[in-house]
């Protein structure tokens, strides 16, 4: 995508300065430097063992960093890690909703926890589940759910709370293409509201959809630009191309 | 010889009677590379297991290696390699250990299948004595393979082996994958990627428990019914939104940095770009360049899926 909304407003929503994380001798993330804007969908790449869940993890206050600085929607990653866990939504591939729980136990749930108000929270599930096309899914449990249905839910149970930011951890794996699409959709609305996107995938495809995009290699961002500027650095035709170039050159053992 | 066979074959499952696999039929020729194409739940793990013996059919018949699924079990699970989609290995045992075992259970050796293991199993051999369940996700991969190979198997199921795996080393995977091949082994693998379907021989694409199509690649591709346009606007939500009004269209869809417009096939290529152009521009678009494109596996797999509302949401 070519337009930027962040370009006119620079709003910084997250930043990161020299970020590290140490296990030990080995370094996972390396000296990470960046800033994603308020309203951004900003895509975070890189290859399995680049380093890319250890960054989440700093980021979402639920790992100390060995050294360096960040802030993610002005919250300090060392001294507020409950504020920022309060104004951030996350869903991943792995886990996100409960299966055993009915669509609406579950967003009572997550409202719950978020300490949504009865009444705001009664609302607010009415509106989603209208939203979503849900009404005759309410009281089914999750696990009844095709996957694309139950991803698209997570999201929008990530976003109840509205948080200035919003981690996506693989939101469309193994999503069939016409639902990921959809999916998509939904992360366009958001941003368009406001939302800042922190989303990693494994479809470059996806990559394309991002305002701009990193990509980890070895513990270090080794690229950070929209994906546009990044083929023409790479004077290359497509993102798949540029991971590759950058993705071959990892030196690091996966272990 | 046909290496796989499935007649009718259907798993329903719990008390809701939910159709997992609807009648599937199709065949694996021996020395094949076959790929089982589509998204989480479309059946494909159903079949798998049905296949290896480790879950009964509630309908239709299936022959692995000419063995009935039901009443052969045994001599499948002799001959076939499995590596299911969640990993399965012995977490407390070690790489070295975990390869012994399988070997054994088989018995055989791992000296006397190494050569089908080698290129696979240099890679992991530097932490041999690492326990499985300390590896991380791309060296259990190649573990997974290596303990579903050491018993030289005719027939090869690899359920899903690269979801969840960046995409360099899904090309590496696939690049084992076509060495194997060349060792007159059958393979049957699924996958959610599209565009890991061009590397089969034959694929069948999958979704709610029924095929949608079964052919070569290519021949898939050539079988698309409609004219394909990528596009390119500098607002690609705008574009997207105004393409959805365009009249002539059947299907529009963002893909990577391009707009996909599909519109009925025939009539002028050139006249066909511009009328789409000027349509986009009137809208209001600025920076539009419109150019006829082939269309990929996924493509494919959309215009096969989009009649069937159900799916859709919103």
């Amino acid at each position: 995508m070519n337009h930027d909304p962040a370009s006119n407003k620079k709003e910084i929503s997250i930043k990161a300065d020299q970020l590290t994380k140490r296990y030990g001798d080995f370094i996972a993330a390396n000296a990470l430097s960046f800033e994603v804007y308020k309203g951004e969908i900003f895509g975070f790449l890189g290859a399995n063992g680049a380093g890319k869940t250890t960054a989440m993890r700093m980021l979402c206050g639920l790992s100390t960093p060995s050294s360096g600085s960040a802030t993610i929607a002005g919250f300090d990653v060392y001294k507020q890690t409950e504020q920022i866990k309060k104004n951030i939504g996350y869903m991943s591939q792995k886990f996100s909703l409960y299966e055993d729980l009915t669509v609406l136990e579950n967003i009572r749930f997550y409202g719950g926890i978020y300490g949504l108000p009865r009444n705001e929270l009664k609302e607010k599930s009415t509106a989603l589940i209208d939203r979503l096309g849900l009404q005759g899914e309410a009281n089914k449990l999750v696990a009844s759910l095709p996957l694309g249905w139950k991803q698209k839910l997570a999201f929008s149970v990530a976003v109840l709370h509205q948080p200035q930011i919003v981690f996506l951890d693989e939101p469309t794996g193994g999503v069939d293409p016409v639902t990921r699409r959809q999916f998509w959709d939904l992360i366009y609305q958001a941003a368009d509201q406001g939302v800042t996107i922190f989303v990693t995938t494994h479809y470059m495809d996806e990559a394309e959809y991002c305002n701009r995009i990193s990509i980890m290699v070895d513990g270090r961002i080794a690229a950070l630009d929209t994906p546009h500027r990044l083929k023409e650095q790479f004077q290359v035709g497509s993102m798949d191309e540029v991971f590759y170039q950058l993705a071959r050159e990892a030196k690091r053992v996966e272990v | 010889m046909q290496a796989i066979t499935l007649n009718g074959l259907t798993k329903v499952y719990g008390k809701e009677k939910t159709v997992a696999v609807n009648k599937v039929s199709f065949s694996v020729e021996q020395g094949e590379l076959f790929g089982l194409i589509g998204p989480d739940g479309a059946g494909k793990t159903s079949v798998f297991r049905m296949l290896t013996t480790v879950l009964l059919p509630d309908g239709g018949s299936a022959t692995v290696n000419g063995f009935d699924v039901v009443k052969d079990y045994k001599q499948i699970r002799n001959s076939v390699g499995y590596m299911p989609g969640k990993f399965s290995l012995y977490p407390d045992l070690s790489i070295e250990e975990n390869l012994n075992f399988f070997a054994t259970v088989f018995n055989t050796t791992v000296e006397e299948n190494y050569h089908l293991i080698r290129d696979i199993y240099v890679q992991i051999e530097p932490f041999k004595k690492r326990r499985a369940g300390k590896l991380s996700g791309g060296m259990k991969q190649k573990l997974a393979l290596c303990c579903a190979l050491i018993h030289k198997p005719t027939v090869l199921f690899l359920d899903e082996p690269t979801t969840g795996v960046d995409p360099v080393s899904r090309k590496e995977f696939w690049e084992m994958l076509k060495r194997l091949k060349a060792q007159n082994i059958t393979i049957i693998v699924s996958t959610p990627y599209m565009d890991e379907a061009a590397l089969c021989d034959r694929i069948a694409l999958m979704q709610d428990g029924k095929i949608l199509s079964i052919d070569t690649p290519a021949n898939i591709v050539s079988n698309y019914p409609d004219q394909l346009f990528a596009v390119k606007a500098d607002h690609m939500y705008a574009l997207l939104e105004s393409a959805a009004r365009y009249e002539k269209r059947i299907n529009s869809y963002a893909f990577g940095e391009y707009a996909h417009v599909a519109v009925p096939a025939g009539g002028d290529l050139e006249a066909g770009a511009a009328a789409l152009r000027s349509s986009l521009e009137n809208a209001g678009l600025k920076g539009v360049e419109v150019y006829p494109t082939m269309p990929t596996i996924e493509d494919c797999f959309i215009k096969l899926t989009v009649d069937r509302p159900a799916q859709a949401l919103n």
